[in-house]
């Protein structure tokens, strides 16, 4: 029985340990990376993972009933709700004209009319354009 | 858990049968745990103010949002109640909600259309 508690308390402390880390990655990503994008990129999986290793850590505390069970239920819940939110606000950030990096391209539905990459540098009509295009395509 | 105790006296009552040093790296871990998670949340605001556009604010609230979940499960590893894990949930849900209201009332203009 003792070597089960040193078990539980050797795993949760290393879940503890690793979900920090994620947790710090994925900050450091949010104030290190260049655009809104990236930066999602950065906090909607670090940070997720982050938070999903310390449930795991309430779980193997808690134990499979109670409160690791809703443990549980947390990272089920986060591991939903995290892409949708990323996803909405990425759609946001597209419609509202914030520009990709340079070279970075929109995929379209037909292949023959990606956005060049010159005119997705210097065109500043990208933002408008964008938002009639994909306003057929996103919204049903 | 016949023996839990009262007061708070951090994870140590969980099993009264860990030897002493692993108690105490519990303790550590979940201690920097905390301390990580809480200047982590700090580090966010620098880009809620900062962030050049609308969703990077929105993106660094979310991230807020996220890792005080994580808080509050460490909150609850550390002080041994387990309601603090529903807690998180709920956080997790207030979090969500309203990341997609700020999206959608950027998008649309408004949040709840017909």
């Amino acid at each position: 029985m003792s070597e089960l508690a040193i078990a539980r308390a050797l795993l949760t402390t290393a879940l503890v340990v690793v979900g920090s880390a994620f947790l710090l990655i994925g900050t450091i990503g949010l104030l290190r990376l260049p655009n809104v994008y990236n930066r999602m990129h950065a906090t909607s999986k670090a940070a997720t993972l982050g938070a999903t290793s310390i449930f795991l850590a309430g779980v193997v505390h808690f134990g499979p009933q109670g409160a690791g069970l809703v443990s549980l239920v947390g990272i089920v819940f986060l591991y939903i709700t995290a892409p949708t939110g990323a996803h909405m606000i990425s759609r946001a950030a597209r419609k509202m004209g914030v520009r990709f990096l340079p070279g970075v391209y929109w995929p379209r539905k037909d292949t023959e009319n990606w956005i060049d990459a010159e005119a997705t540098r210097d065109g500043d009509e990208h933002g408008g354009e964008a938002t009639s295009d994909d306003a057929d395509s996103t919204d049903d | 858990m016949a023996t839990r105790p009262t007061e708070r006296v951090g994870v140590r009552p969980m099993a009264s049968d860990l030897p002493a040093p692993y108690a105490d790296l519990l303790d550590l871990a979940v201690g920097g745990g905390l301390l990580v998670a809480s200047l982590v949340t700090l580090l966010c605001a620098y880009r809620v103010v900062r962030g050049p556009t609308v969703p990077d604010r929105v993106v660094a609230l979310d991230t807020i949002s996220t890792n005080v979940v994580a808080i509050a499960v460490l909150f609850a590893l550390s002080t041994n109640r387990g309601f603090f894990v529903d807690v998180s949930i709920v956080l997790a849900i207030i979090g969500f909600i309203s990341t997609i209201a700020v999206a959608r009332y950027v998008t649309e203009g408004d949040i709840i259309d017909e």
